[in-house]
């Protein structure tokens, strides 16, 4: 098995568990260095309860800018609900609480006096279920967020171009926008919610299983995508496809619940979580002995 | 090489199970009419039942031989079934055969352009017409819409999307209030506003009244139409960086568009025809009144009850016209309405 830079993008599916770490490996290094802008995003002792259930406890996390950061683990291990507390989504499920601080460029954004649709703005999600809005074209989808938030640019259709172009789907829809968002296949609407979530040019982007609905060529371009916008975003993904954290992640985080609410075990370099874990129950899970 | 393929139906009915299927029926149809003809029944009724009853012996032992008890329930459900589908229509296509049959002698050239204001509903049917009757429907169900579909759909908004205290409260009141006889609804208007208020009939009296029994039904539907709207969208919109009240106006009412004009529609079929409280309310003026704020003003129940109670030959066959003048205007509205619903879905 023998993987180099170049053939990452027609990679195909390693045949034991044990050669993530040889995936993670071939990555193509960074081009440039992140650690320049500081970590944009930190978390600090991340508690989440939904009623009197206590499902997150304690989570310390920081975010690299222009780096993936894949969070991998066992379904019910609070994975989803931690993202969505990074940018506030958490609180519309009724019953939610939370404990602790997340810190976008150093200021909490669960003070008091924060405007939440502004943080909305900073840190977009990409959703497990591709949802274009029916009652939208291709191109009024993309640039909703604007209307949304009541945002101006000069220049829609220069936008429109470059977000579309990002997300990977600008040939296949430059010559129909005006069609439906529900018109497109699966992955092109995912790929479409992508482009949505771009126009309204987010520091942070966080993305909730987006492939799990999705086919494995699909799959693969949204990683290509997810590649290049890595290095103008913090992207954090949320996926139950270790292959794709190997893939994709600069940094692997280990969620697991042991029946009570999810800690976080390990993060660590994807390469050093898939071929030499600290902790032994990452490395019972990455190598697929449970979960 | 494989033979050519064409595409064929094994499962369709063959020559000889339609010739079969037609025989009972008129095997059936001639054993109803001899029975009839035999016994002391009498009537149109009679010729039915009795068909219905010989065609489910006949098909229900024809597939007890064949395939046995299963296949025996199974075709005598379908003749009852269908029974109860005739059964459903029969009312009212009766009622439409009816209306067209009396309502066309009462036609003319004048009829939807003249008032009643220079005759009476006992004068030769070519005088008169029903123009201020359909004005005034048409004011009445405007002045309704107006007032109602805000309240009926902001009063869906606020149990769906706010999901306020009061959630619980307001919906169990909202389907009391569907539940309100419309003589109240005009008896409430008539000791609440005109009385003490207008001291006069007018249109907006009427459309006050209406607007009562029209709230409960635009916002009860539009609420079942909001919730069928998947919480995924929301989820979007907001994390968009919209306000809440952005998100709804721009995604979620978009979205759920068709079904809300649904809403409004079955909200004007429930108080198009509506009689009661105009009675009360709104003095059934013959003379087209421009002003919908003061003065009696005619509507279309208002003339038929009017022309019926006149009780003239003449009168009746007014009346007449007249219900069919209404069910052909609400007939429009309802295709307007679906057609200005349907056509940005493709």
């Amino acid at each position: 098995m023998i993987q180099t830079p170049e053939s990452e993008k027609e990679m195909s599916t390693p045949a034991q568990p044990s050669s993530l770490a040889s995936v993670a490996n071939a990555k193509a290094p960074r081009t440039q260095a992140s650690t320049a802008q500081g970590t944009g995003l930190e978390t600090r002792g991340i508690h989440a309860w939904f009623g009197k259930n206590h499902v997150l406890s304690d989570i310390n996390l920081d975010f690299t800018a222009g780096s993936v950061t894949a969070l991998i683990g066992p379904s019910g291990c609070g994975k989803s609900t931690f993202i969505r507390t990074i940018n506030r989504m958490h609180e519309f499920i009724p019953g939610a609480a939370m404990a602790g601080e997340v810190r976008l460029d150093g200021k909490d954004i669960y003070a008091p006096g924060v405007d939440v649709t502004k943080i909305r703005l900073q840190i977009g999600m990409v959703f497990q279920k591709p949802n274009p809005f029916p009652s939208m074209t291709i191109g009024e989808n993309v640039l909703s967020g604007l209307k949304l938030a009541q945002l101006k640019v000069d220049n829609k259709d220069e936008l429109l171009e470059s977000c579309l172009v990002r997300a990977g789907l600008w040939n296949e829809v430059k010559d129909r926008l005006d069609a439906h968002g529900g018109s497109l296949s699966g992955g092109q609407q995912q790929r479409l919610c992508i482009a949505r979530a771009l126009a309204v040019s987010p520091q942070v982007l966080l993305m909730d299983e987006p492939c799990s609905a999705l086919d494995p060529g699909s799959t693969l371009r949204i990683e290509e995508t997810i590649r290049e916008l890595s290095d103008s975003m913090t992207i954090v993904i949320v996926t139950h496809n270790m292959q794709q954290a190997a893939r994709v992640s600069d940094y692997t985080a280990f969620f697991l619940s042991d029946g009570g609410p999810g800690e976080m075990i390990e993060v660590a370099r994807t390469s050093e979580i898939f071929s030499q874990p600290k902790d032994q129950r990452t490395e019972n899970y990455v190598t697929g002995r449970f979960g | 090489m494989s033979a050519v393929a064409t595409p064929q139906k094994p499962w369709a009915k063959k020559p000889a199970d339609r010739i079969r299927e037609i025989s009972f029926l008129l095997g059936s149809l001639a054993f109803s009419y001899g029975f009839v003809a035999a016994t002391e029944m009498k009537g149109k009724l009679a010729y039915g039942f009795i068909f219905f009853v010989a065609y489910a012996v006949l098909s229900s032992t024809y597939s007890f031989l064949t395939r046995g008890a299963p296949a025996a329930k199974d075709s005598l459900v379908k003749t009852l079934v269908a029974l109860g589908a005739v059964l459903t229509v029969l009312p009212i296509s009766s009622i439409l055969f009816t209306v067209l049959q009396k309502g066309l002698p009462g036609l003319h050239s004048g009829l939807l352009s003249n008032d009643m204001s220079m005759a009476t509903s006992t004068d030769p049917i070519a005088t008169g017409g029903v123009l201020h009757a359909i004005t005034g429907t048409l004011t009445l169900v405007a002045l309704a819409l107006v007032m109602s579909v805000p309240l009926g759909i902001l009063t869906a908004l606020y149990l769906t999307e706010i999901k306020g205290k009061f959630a619980g409260p307001i919906r169990f009141l909202v389907q009391a209030m569907s539940g309100v006889p419309s003589i109240v609804a005009g008896l409430f208007i008539l000791s609440a506003v005109l009385y003490p208020i207008t001291k006069g009939f007018s249109a907006l009296m009427g459309a006050l009244a209406l607007t009562i029994l029209m709230i409960p039904t635009i916002a009860r539907t539009s609420e079942e139409v909001l919730l069928l709207i998947p919480n995924d969208l929301r989820e979007a919109g907001t994390a968009l960086g919209g306000t809440q009240w952005r998100t709804v106006a721009m995604i979620v009412l978009p979205a759920a568009r068709s079904g809300l004009m649904t809403a409004v529609i079955l909200g004007v079929a429930r108080i198009a025809g509506e009689t009661a409280p105009l009675l009360l309310l709104t003095g059934g003026g013959d003379k087209v009144n421009p002003n919908p704020f003061n003065g009696s003003v005619g509507s279309l129940p208002y003339y038929i009850w009017k022309a019926f109670n006149a009780g003239s030959p003449e009168a009746i066959t007014r009346a007449w016209a007249g219900l069919l003048v209404l069910m052909v205007l609400v007939l429009l509205l309802f295709t307007l309405a679906r057609a200005l619903t349907s056509r940005k879905v493709s």
